[in-house]
């Protein structure tokens, strides 16, 4: 075989190795999210969202769950986010060569990748063992702690983006140093850092591990914060391991949930930034 | 060029340079903005060393029990206080392994898909699949995998793998045994299918900051695809590729709910085979740590966990330290 | 409300002596900023040597000379822009109204709002067209509704803008052209009603219609406001500014009457430079 002919055969074996390798990531893309529509849609309706989860054999939903998920990301997402971009805020505006902002830069970044399941450990520490058992408020603690970082991180490299020339704009016409980051900077990345909290949203909606052994779950309507609380990735968890039919079919219909949502919200967020570089 | 003798500005009877009352609130609520920035990165600061103390508190009655034994130590008996941390720790490298081995080369055909040869229109529609790919919650591989995956792995895959690898010598081992399709191998295919995107989408933006000058040059001098993907664009981002490979394992070491859905969750090792049921550091957490009991059981989870963390750590140092050196090579190429 | 009113402090004293080599100026002169022995530092370069001069009051004063010869850093350095930045400082004196500039206890928000800057690229911020020009105005004076909005459309219409941009207020900044977002920057600029206006190459990423028009505004300023001008435009230098200084290696080799300058400069240097033998 001559040479020339060998280096195409070659060519040709490795392209199509990689469009292989392509077919094969996206059949699993689409096989997943066949199977949670498949599985999953027949379960929505209005009593998944009204009832309160059922023992094994009963009837019932995921009401319950549902809400109580819905409140725990939503207030781990009203605690973090302003201290996610006051922390980004002062990495890209004022620490950026000193040395807290080195080590928070660094420490962020070590925070942004520990497992969820370590954060889950680090709560059931500091709140759980020490303040009277699992509660809504620590499943709140260990969400925002990982919403935290991703904020910190977006917020920092949006800023990082804004050209300096704006910064001195601003400062020429004698603007304090809280209005050129307020009224400049931080505009001009606000598509950036909104999207980076969807992202980070979307991200701990479908966290469970923390969540194990924080908040825990509740079979019941719950809304005291300092009780056990009901989520819904714990609850998917506790019945897509049980041999029960009906909790599995439960569990289908609330990944199916999980699954739109935190698909919706990358896309949102996608758009988002989209339009806003037009 | 002599100055005046006489400074120019006194001649004017102009306003000096006096701080405004609005001037000087300014600067006071300047001053408090810069503190609470600074104060809320110190918080930021605090948390992780927070972490890292009450980890290390938690675990000391276990750690000061077991000593270096812990991590040699495959008994884990709850009821007789006596715990090691080599089934789970096992559990977790071999999973990630097996997903590294499949995930790497997967990956690498995506990007070169994404970077060389897909059509311009389809580059977005597919950079973004693989991406939503990565978006999904653990827990939705967990579940499709224990529900799904598992069974026809179970009776198709398995039994075909034991037929053909498992007749081999020396990783014979490995395939063989009872095909219940839960167990290391399950568990470590699901992991690879997660962190396929990451470690993908990382390849891909490696790629991409090649300079094209030096793809073209060797197009230039009649190599195929495959010669410049090999010959050029893979050494010159050599660092960046091991960065996002590192990335991956991060991600594979420190995953809970995909695992702890299909490993098995038993804590005893027969043999080597990939087929058996395991844990994983992190099932172990997951499945046990609600109930277990107060005292020396606690605290041995904790120290898996603290183990746990300090190997993500070094891995994903390694892949920060990887990636920044490909950007540093990169900002000097340019 | 202590609100600089330009113009309205006019020359009270005699006639500060000027640094000007030869050749007699447009009367009466009076001095809005005097350098004396200013120098400046990137680190450990020094990258402006022992510059004294005067820039005078209501006319146009510009800075020439090769790239890297200090025109832009002078400037830059006369609103104390270089406070950004921890490795750069000046030294020497900085006379604004009997004040040295460079004392640290200059309040730096103040001193901006009174020398304001336009930069090489148009920087217009991300909101409205309307609050680009209050952005500044709102940092230093408490101003009702309605006479917001008579500033603003006061700096538009100064700055030749209002006329394209009356109708588009709410819209972005961004969204104007090129030399439509320069003019707003000027407009910006003198919105806070500034005394001194620093314009550095605020031509230069502009095409030539564009730039006509900004030319044609900086000379319509003058009555109004001090101004500063640094170009690498030579044939701009000559048609808008009274005054011109050229600058090499961070030294202030010429400085006086433009037209002077141009057609019979005193030194060597700037013969080559002006005649393009040299740069």
């Amino acid at each position: 075989m001559n040479i020339r002919l060998r280096r195409r055969m070659v060519n040709v074996l490795a392209l199509s190795a990689s469009l292989a390798a392509m077919a094969f990531g996206l059949a699993w893309l689409v096989s997943i999210l066949w199977n949670v529509i498949s599985l999953g849609i027949g379960g929505i309706s209005v009593s998944l969202f009204t009832l309160e989860t059922p023992p094994p054999g009963a009837s019932g939903g995921l009401g319950n769950a549902i809400v109580g998920s819905v409140i725990m990301v939503g207030l781990a997402t009203l605690i973090g986010t302003p201290i996610g971009i006051l922390a980004g805020i002062y990495l890209a505006e004022y620490g950026r060569r000193s040395w807290l902002g080195s080590v928070t830069r660094f420490v962020n970044d070590m925070l942004l990748s520990a497992p969820s399941i370590v954060i889950g450990l680090f709560v059931y520490a500091i709140v759980v063992a020490r303040f009277g058992g699992f509660s809504g408020w620590a499943g709140v603690l260990a969400l925002t702690l990982l919403l935290l970082p991703v904020v910190v991180r977006t917020t920092e490299n949006m800023l990082l983006l804004v050209p300096n020339s704006l910064r001195e704009a601003a400062i020429a016409l004698g603007a304090p140093r809280y209005r050129v980051i307020s009224g400049v900077t931080l505009r001009a990345a606000r598509a950036g850092v909104i999207t980076g909290v969807l992202l980070a949203l979307a991200r701990i909606s479908g966290e469970t591990a923390p969540l194990l052994f924080t908040s825990l779950s509740n079979q019941f309507w719950s809304f005291k914060m300092s009780e056990p609380m009901a989520n819904l990735p714990v609850t998917i968890f506790k019945f897509a391991m049980s041999p029960f039919e009906d909790w599995q079919r439960l569990a289908w219909a609330g990944v199916f949930l999980i699954t739109l949502g935190v698909l919706l919200l990358n896309i949102l967020a996608r758009t988002l930034f989209k339009d806003e570089l037009k | 060029m002599a100055a005046g003798e006489k400074p120019a500005g006194e001649a004017l009877a102009g306003r000096h340079l006096a701080r405004t009352p609005m001037a000087i609130a300014h600067a006071r609520i300047d001053r408090l903005f810069g503190w609470l920035t600074q104060g809320i990165a110190a918080l930021v600061l605090a948390l992780l060393a927070g972490i890292i103390v009450s980890l290390v508190v938690s675990a000391w009655p276990s750690i000061e029990r077991f000593g270096f034994d812990f991590l040699t130590s495959t008994e884990w008996n709850p009821p007789k206080e006596r715990f090691g941390a080599l089934v789970p720790a096992y559990g977790t490298l071999v999973t990630s392994i097996i997903a590294l081995v499949i995930a790497v080369p997967v990956s690498f055909g995506i990007a070169l898909f994404l970077t060389e040869l897909s059509p311009v229109w389809l580059k977005r529609p597919l950079g973004t699949a693989i991406e939503l790919l990565a978006a999904i919650p653990s827990i939705v591989y967990g579940m499709w995998g224990l529900l799904v995956f598992s069974p026809l792995f179970g009776e198709y895959a398995q039994p075909w793998l034991a037929a053909t690898l498992g007749r081999l010598p020396l990783i014979g081992g490995l395939f063989s045994g009872p095909p219940i399709g839960i167990g290391l191998l399950c568990a470590g295919i699901i992991l690879a299918i997660m962190i396929i995107p990451f470690i993908a989408s990382v390849m891909r933006d490696v790629f991409e900051l090649t300079p094209p000058l030096l793809k073209e040059s060797a197009y230039g001098l009649g190599a195929t695809t495959w010669e410049v993907m090999s010959g050029v664009v893979l050494p010159y981002t050599r660092a960046g590729v091991v960065g996002g490979i590192m990335l991956g394992l991060g991600r594979a070491l420190g995953e809970t709910m995909a695992v702890t859905f299909v490993i098995g969750n038993t804590n005893m090792l027969q043999n080597f085979s990939l087929f058996q049921s395991g844990n994983s550091i992190t099932s172990a957490l997951a499945n046990e740590f609600a109930e277990a009991s107060p005292g020396l059981h606690t605290a041995a989870l904790i120290e898996l966990g603290l183990i746990l963390f300090v190997i993500t750590l070094l891995v994903l140092a390694a892949s920060k330290a990887m990636l920044a050196r490909m950007a540093r090579s990169e900002g000097a190429a340019a | 409300m202590n609100l600089p009113t330009n113009g309205a402090r006019s020359v009270s004293g005699g006639l500060p002596r000027h640094t000007l080599a030869q050749g007699s100026a447009p009367a009466p002169l009076s001095v809005a900023l005097g350098l004396r022995d200013f120098n400046f530092y990137y680190g450990k370069f020094h990258a402006i040597k022992n510059v004294s001069m005067d820039i005078f009051r209501n006319h146009v004063t510009a800075f020439i000379g090769p790239s890297g010869c200090g025109k832009s850093t002078l400037l830059r350095a006369l609103n104390r822009m270089y406070d950004l930045y921890p490795d750069q400082r000046a030294e020497g004196q900085l006379l604004f109204h009997g004040d040295n500039l460079l004392d640290r206890s200059v309040d730096l928000l103040d001193l901006r709002a009174r020398i304001g800057m336009v930069f090489q690229k148009p920087t217009p911020f991300p909101m409205s067209i309307y609050d680009n020009i209050a952005f500044g105005v709102r940092m230093h004076e408490n101003l009702s509704r309605a006479e917001m909005d008579e500033r603003v459309e006061w700096a538009l219409s100064k700055a030749a803008l209002w006329g394209e941009v009356k109708g588009i207020l709410g819209r972005n900044g961004a969204t104007l052209s090129g030399g439509q977002q320069q003019r707003l920057c000027i407009a910006r600029g003198i919105a806070v009603k500034p005394e001194v206006l620093l314009l550095d190459e605020p031509t230069s990423a502009l095409d030539p219609i564009s730039t006509a028009r900004i030319e044609e505004l900086v000379t319509e300023l003058k009555s109004e406001f001090t101004i500063a001008i640094v170009t690498h435009n030579m044939q701009q230098a000559a048609r808008v500014s009274d005054y011109t200084a050229y600058m090499y290696l961070g030294e202030l080799v010429e400085y006086g009457v433009t037209s002077q300058i141009f057609l019979k400069p005193a030194k060597k240097e700037t013969e080559d430079y002006i005649t393009g033998r040299f740069g």
